[in-house]
């Protein structure tokens, strides 16, 4: 078995990073010039990596598949993002960043990239409030922060519900700037199809001109992987329609590791499935869990008569109803992380007290009423009006409630059509992130030379659950802070290679592959459309592969997941030419590497014998369904090794060794 | 001066000149109104105001000459703008819901800006052209008819006595109220003054212009031709 | 969440293979359509059914599906993202609908969005705009002074903040009937001039956009207002008479 090196530095935890970057190699300015980076996927991660490396001086050149980088998915992000600024002075620090983060994430993350991720943290909002990044601020002028789940302090910076749109456009102008120099040249509209590799060493892309349908061959000297998760291997998931593993998965295939694939971030509370023809999942900030409180009925009957129309949960009495989370979890009640909370949801939807309309009944109520009277009261004693009526009480305490949370509300209403202030929400989890992804070292490096992973495209530092508002940070630390010095280190051996050409036997080889692959699909006689297929996967995932695991469930995704992909590939059909746009070729591209991806996450799952975060095994649980972690076994990150089809894929294990935190049984009770 | 041609080619700068004209044309129109009004009232004020503009030197060397520089600017280049702004749509809508958000005054400046400019063209047939034939063709600065009474309220009065003149009067009026109603707040909109304070009083400020001015201008020409049998 | 019996409906599309071939309307019908889907999802059940019929699939922009990308761009029954206020299209129910209605579903029209093929458009102009002055030119080094150093008044925040908020999608120029962009311009105008760090080149800044917005070939704003209607974020117009009035501080006045 191969070790893999994840090139942490030697030295104290808290000074690794700064003795790293005083030690790597640097590039000069002008030979920068001499060297071109390939960024694929211009969200927050690949959009501030762009900016920052051309601000270098480095020729970049960005790939998007949407029509402008500002589309890109990190834009739905709504929270907010993590700092460790301790501007609430309530005992932040960096460390309780790293701690939090490990513990949240469950230890399965590593520990030196975690630190250094607080670290650079409070970088971050000086560099966005310098870019005109517009964060909510307090009356005195200075910037507020709210609370998030997992955690017992204040310190994550929002723009109402807006945070990731506001940070994306910060990087979408900072890569506009370097667009109107000519220092970044943009590719709208163009999806890569594979990596080439020239000597061991990344050098170019295999790109589609998604407009024209024209296959371009572009080189450069590294190759910057940004494109995002995997989330939408499950179908329905609160996932832009496009985002999709292909830009990973073709470098998996080409030798890259793929690591944790099962750590998949169930968000507890999205709006719920309306039926059949839906297409996508909405999620409703977990900022509302502050004060929205989450119940189902105590009595099946009562369950039942919702679920068929018949009863007005506001209806139910106080004492008919079961508050799950605050009865389980007394200590954070509501506000337990994220895998807790979607665990536990599903657990008592699957008991039958489920209050949802479509078939399977699956959803619960979020219930804003004791809030909105608890603040109604508050309101009525700061205006002294002691003699207010509980009308009058409810009126003021939905007003506090739409400057809160407003937006949501509206959000919801437009959805669902059911009016929140009046009637409690009905919320359900719905996969949201994937913490697993291409596996990196210490310097964000694939295990390929010269082809490097950031954002949520790699594994490195949510472990097995992300907490709120840290995938933002994540995102811009990597494309900001840790990425531009850590390239050098690599380039530094590039100041005299020139450019790198296309005409070469590598780059010949990688077309044609992609333009065979893409001529099957335009020839294949088949009779079912790609979302046909996509969906049959989706349904495997989620029910075999979703929420929780089991060994039986797993073994059978597996095969199901391969008579799909088998079947996909005899029976596809691509209406419409390659030469120009053509929306069923490119989904039918993804969808086949999602069915790749969609074993190899089950046989990941199935390997893991524990319950860690977002994977949760059924058999290893505790008996009030509690997960069981197994450090002595399973305290290493599984990355995956492509050797042909995914059931013969190679695991090799990197250890994770924890010299700074104790390993402990994460309880919210 | 490359600024200035720079500034006013552009778009904004193209607005603003348009909106600054407008508030030139609506002084104007506001001056007019008040002079044409006193007709009503008294006809001897009528004619002596009538003859001070008439040979004032400042009203006629220079007012005069940035009112007509004023009016073409601002009909040229309204016409200028429309062009361009029909090109900037080259294939139009099968199915277009214009008045879902927006009035039909605001889209439809171009048309009742063309009736005010047709019934100007009459206007100028009706007053100006003889005024200036008069006083710069003929050299008659006087101002006085045949039996030394003032000309000037006899020539407004005289025009009012045909009913269908009277008509294009009213119409012309009525297009006018619509072009003010949007084209007086739309000119402060244009020139960068908006407050919260005090955008909505120039909202109904220019509401009660738009339908205050012309509709005085109709009652003058009503009031002459049912008064003038 | 009712469930409704499904609608049954009549679709006048926009066809057009791409930017240089001529487009036309087709009809198509479609039925048993929830309610509760959004209309995008008839869209997918639209094109299920052409492909079904070996038909090609309508091409539109769509992605996050959740109104904030800014990718979809329906002109839905003469109006930008269709009936609703403040919402795109992909938030847009088909309970808006009634059975056996006829919904007209077209492009986006402007010269400066070419058609590239059926209900897709290029934006890249807005693209071009933004790299003539959307950004205020800092450097990612991380060395920037603190965040808190500056207070910034609360109430300029909140403006720069909902100005902030454009998602880029350019119902403002289909909708206008000139096919401006002022509306999208000034809120990134707007936005950077309200804040502290974005003053410094506020001047430049508004110059350069507006210079590259009337080169891509948009029409004038005539302040009808149908943009701030039509707009799924309700940015105001207010924000257009604010870049009226850094544009001409900036060229009147000069330095």
């Amino acid at each position: 078995m191969t070790k893999l090196d994840s090139k942490i530095p030697e030295g104290p935890l808290a000074e690794k990073w700064t003795k790293h970057k005083n030690n790597i190699r640097l590039v000069n300015p002008a030979n920068k010039r001499l060297i071109d980076v390939i960024v694929v996927g211009t969200g927050l991660a690949g959009g501030s990596a762009s900016a920052t490396l051309a601000e270098l001086g480095y020729n970049v050149k960005a790939f998007c598949y949407q029509d402008s980088p500002r589309r890109a998915h990190s834009i739905a992000a709504q929270g907010g993002i993590n700092a460790a600024k301790n501007y609430q002075g309530d005992g932040d620090s960096i460390y309780r960043l790293f701690y939090d983060t490990v513990k949240g994430g469950d230890y399965r993350s590593r520990e030196a990239n975690v630190y250094r991720l607080a670290e650079v943290s409070t970088n971050i909002i000086d560099q966005c409030v310098a870019q005109g990044v517009p964060f909510a601020r307090d009356y005195g002028g200075l910037l507020d922060n709210r609370s998030f789940g997992g955690v017992q302090v204040s310190r994550t910076f929002y723009a109402k519900g807006q945070t990731g749109q506001q940070l994306l456009l910060g990087c979408y102008s900072a890569m506009s700037r370097q667009i109107g120099k000519g220092k970044i040249k943009m590719y709208n509209r163009h999806e890569m199809l594979d990596l080439v590799i020239v000597n061991g060493k990344a050098r170019g892309i295999i790109a589609r001109n998604l407009v024209t349908g024209e296959i371009e061959r572009h080189s450069a000297h590294a190759v910057v992987i940004a494109s995002g998760g995997y989330g939408n291997v499950f179908f329905l998931s609160t996932n832009a329609m496009g985002s999709n593993v292909s830009a990973s998965w073709k470098v998996h295939k080409k030798g890259a590791f793929f690591a944790n694939p099962c750590f998949t971030q169930i968000h507890p509370t999205c709006i719920p499935q309306h039926g059949d023809q839906q297409s996508k999942l909405t999620l409703m900030s977990e900022s509302l869990r502050n004060d929205g409180r989450i119940w189902v009925p105590k009595k099946k009957e009562d369950a039942e008569a919702i679920r068929a129309g018949k009863l007005d949960p506001t209806k139910i009495a106080e004492e008919d109803r079961d508050y799950y989370l605050e009865r389980r979890y007394p200590s954070f009640g509501n506000l337990v992380p994220r895998d807790v909370a979607s665990r536990a949801a599903k657990e008592r939807c699957d008991a039958g007290y489920g209050v949802g309309t479509n078939e399977t009944g699956e959803a619960v109520f979020l219930d804003f009423s004791s809030a909105i009277m608890r603040y109604g009261q508050e309101e009525a004693n700061v205006k002294g009006l002691h003699d207010a009526s509980q009308e009058q009480i409810r009126q003021m305490g939905e007003q506090v409630v739409e400057k809160k949370y407003g937006n949501l509300f509206q959000m919801y209403e437009k959805i669902t059509a059911d009016n929140p202030y009046k009637t409690p929400m009905k919320i359900y989890p719905a996969v949201h992130y994937t913490m697993g992804g291409v596996w990196v070292d210490y310097n964000l490096m694939t295990t390929i030379p010269g082809c490097y992973a950031i954002g949520e495209a790699n594994f490195s530092d949510h472990g097995a659950n992300r907490l709120g508002a840290s995938a933002l940070m994540q995102g811009l630390a990597d494309g900001y802070f840790v990425l531009p010095y850590t390239i050098g280190d690599y380039l530094a051996d590039d100041i005299r290679t020139g450019p790198i050409p296309t005409d070469t036997p590598e780059f010949d080889e990688a077309e044609k592959a992609v333009k065979d692959r893409i001529d099957f699909f335009v020839n294949n006689k088949g009779s079912k459309s790609v979302d046909h297929f996509h969906k049959r996967l989706g349904k495997v995932m989620w029910n075999k592969v979703g929420m929780a695991r089991n060994e039986k469930g797993l073994k059978e995704a597996i095969e199901e997941i391969k008579e799909i992909r088998e079947e996909f590939w005899k029976d596809v059909k691509v209406p419409g030419s390659p030469d120009g746009i053509n929306q069923e070729l490119e989904k039918a591209g993804r969808v086949a590497d999602f069915l790749e991806l969609g074993e190899l996450f089950a046989r990941d799952a199935l390997l893991r014998n524990e319950s860690c975060g977002g994977h949760f095994r059924e058999e290893y649980s505790t008996e009030d369904g509690e997960a069981m972690r197994d450090d002595a076994n399973f305290t290493y990150v599984s990355a995956w090794e492509y050797k042909g089809e995914p059931s013969e894929a190679v695991l090799h294990k990197e250890p994770l060794v924890y010299e700074n935190i104790e390993l402990k049984t994460r309880s919210y009770k | 001066m490359s600024w200035v041609k720079n500034t006013f080619s552009s778009s904004v700068g193209r607005k603003f000149a348009m909106a600054l004209s407008a508030l030139f044309l609506m002084i104007f129109l506001l001056q007019h109104f008040t002079i044409n009004f006193i007709s009503v009232l008294s006809k001897d004020t009528f004619n002596e105001i009538s003859h001070f503009m008439g040979t004032n030197a400042l009203v006629q060397f220079v007012l005069q000459p940035v009112l007509i520089f004023a009016v073409v600017y601002h009909f040229v280049m309204g016409f200028v703008l429309e062009i361009k702004n029909r090109n900037a749509r080259e294939v139009k809508y099968a199915m277009n819901k214009g008045s879902a958000n927006s009035t039909w005054f605001s889209r439809n400046m171009i048309v009742s800006g063309a009736v005010v400019l047709a019934f100007l063209g009459l206007h100028f047939y009706d007053f100006w052209i003889p005024e200036i034939n008069v006083k710069y063709v003929q050299g008659d600065m006087s101002g006085l008819l045949a039996d030394g009474s003032f000309r000037y309220y006899e020539e407004l009065v005289h025009k009012f006595v045909d009913p269908v003149r009277v008509g294009i009067y009213v119409v012309a009026f009525v297009l006018l109220s619509m072009h003010l109603l949007h084209g007086f707040a739309s000119a402060f909109q244009s020139m960068g003054a908006r407050h919260a304070k005090y955008t909505p009083a120039i909202k109904k400020l220019g509401n009660i212009y738009a339908i205050a001015i012309p509709a005085g201008f109709i009652f003058i020409a009503l009031f002459h031709h049912l008064t003038s049998h | 969440m009712s469930a409704n019996k499904g609608l049954n409906l009549t679709l006048k599309v926009w066809r057009q293979k791409s930017q240089k071939e001529k487009g036309q309307m087709e009809t198509y019908q479609v039925s048993d359509i929830s309610p509760d889907s959004s209309f995008l999802e008839m869209m997918d059940i639209l094109n299920e059914q052409l492909i079904e019929e070996g038909k090609e699939p309508v091409a539109f922009d769509h992605d996050c599906r959740e109104g904030i990308c800014g990718s979809c761009s329906m002109y839905i029954n003469g109006e930008a993202h269709g009936p609703g206020r403040e919402i795109t299209t992909c938030q847009l129910h088909m309970r808006e609908f009634k059975n056996g209605d006829t919904i007209y579903i077209e492009p986006w029209r402007a010269k400066a969005f070419p058609v590239i093929k059926d209900l897709v458009v290029d934006r890249s102009a807005f693209d071009r705009i933004m790299a003539a002055g959307g950004f205020i030119s800092v450097n990612t080094s991380g060395n920037t002074q603190d965040a808190n150093a500056i207070p910034i008044e609360k109430a300029n925040a909140d403006k720069a903040f909902d100005a902030a908020t454009c998602i880029g999608c350019g119902a403002c120029v289909a909708s206008c009937k000139n096919a401006s962009a002022m509306l999208f311009v000034s809120a990134k105008v707007s936005q950077f001039a309200l804040l502290p760090q974005g003053r410094v080149e506020a001047k430049e800044r508004v110059r350069n956009m507006v210079k590259v917005m009337d080169e891509e070939g948009f029409g004038n704003c005539s302040n009808t207002g149908a943009c701030e209607v039509e707009c799924p974020k309700g940015i105001s117009i207010e924000n257009i008479a604010r870049m009226n009035r850094e544009y001409l501080n900036a060229t009147l006045k000069g330095e």
